[in-house]
């Protein structure tokens, strides 16, 4: 699907960051972030009118807390909105990615450096 | 060049707050069939040029063509990138290889956030394969074949193994016919693949 569903995407949310050549990342989670919505949209979880709304009312929400709109903490709103639209669809709700977020920080604690940090069953137990 | 192998007994993986929320995202969507790995890492592929400000291109080409900035990053490649005002943070520890016409250096590494993808870009998918990894300590030359660098039968290949103290970056061998290039044009010609010792540089007049 890439490039054409990317293409839809950056034409559909003209606030995505590009260059003349398409989509620019300043880190690989960022690219990460926007891949998981590309993919959510194929499977028609959200519109792009839906998610550029939500992505909207993410941004606005976080610059009356002060965000300094400098087009850097972009991708932190655009993850801030997929994780929102995750909860509001029931894909899983909020509480769901904090236990998740919490046993990723656990795997990376007890996995020394050099080694690939996976995430194991015990890395739930609280 | 010394090597430094620190092990501390508190030495554990990081991630920011940032990249657990996304994992944790990935996995639940993984989990609950929303999104294949091997789609999602085939569309982050492919913006793979584009992400991170690509540092280490810009530091090779300059190291090509100023000795004394080359001499002090094969010292101390940290302080050395230190001492350019328009390259963002590198870590600690950043050790330059250097590849000669007797040596070819390659860097393994388990893509932990040591990756020091600030210089290299992001890192190759295959990079985070376990039978990778294991491959190229034990026969690296069969590796680097696999990714269509022969490596001469005399040439030494040293594999360098990443961790979070210590990062590596490969600075290849400056392609023939570039004399009286300018760094911007050098800096095009440096791969990846190049800094991480898996391939060469662009030649010149090549077809990109």
């Amino acid at each position: 699907m890439s490039s054409t569903a990317a293409a839809a995407a950056t034409a559909a949310i003209p606030s995505i960051p590009r260059d003349d050549d398409g989509p620019v990342f300043r880190a690989p989670w960022e690219a990460h972030a926007f891949a998981m919505a590309l993919t959510l949209h194929d499977r028609g979880v959200f519109t792009w009118p839906e998610w550029a709304a939500a992505l909207a009312s993410e941004i606005k929400r976080a610059q009356v807390a002060g965000d300094p709109d400098t087009g850097e903490t972009y991708y932190l709103h655009w993850l801030a909105t997929l994780e929102g639209l995750v909860a509001r669809k029931g894909v899983a709700s909020l509480e769901t990615l904090h236990r998740y977020r919490d046993a990723w920080d656990h795997a990376a604690d007890r996995t020394p450096h050099g080694k690939p940090i996976e995430l194991r069953p015990e890395d739930f137990a609280r | 060049m010394s090597e430094h192998h620190h092990h501390h007994d508190h030495d554990h993986s990081e991630l920011s707050e940032t990249e657990l929320r996304v994992r944790a995202l990935e996995t639940i969507l993984t989990e609950k069939g929303y999104v294949e790995p091997a789609a999602l890492d085939a569309i982050i592929q492919a913006y793979e040029t584009r992400i991170g400000p690509h540092n280490g291109a810009r530091v090779v080409a300059k190291a090509w063509t100023d000795p004394a900035f080359k001499q002090a990053l094969l010292e101390d490649g940290s302080k050395a990138i230190g001492t350019l005002g328009h390259v963002s943070r590198v870590g600690d520890h950043l050790v330059v290889v250097e590849n000669t016409p007797q040596r070819h250096n390659m860097v393994v590494c388990t893509l932990c956030s040591c990756y020091p993808w600030e210089m290299l870009g992001l890192p190759p998918v295959w990079y985070k394969a376990a039978p990778y990894r294991s491959r190229a300590v034990k026969d690296p030359r069969g590796v680097l074949a696999d990714f269509g660098v022969q490596v001469a039968r005399d040439m030494e290949i040293r594999v360098w193994d990443s961790t979070a103290e210590t990062r590596f970056l490969v600075l290849p061998i400056r392609p023939d016919g570039t004399d009286g290039w300018s760094e911007e044009q050098l800096a095009e010609l440096v791969t990846r693949d190049s800094m991480i010792g898996t391939g060469f540089p662009k030649t010149p007049g090549a077809p990109s």
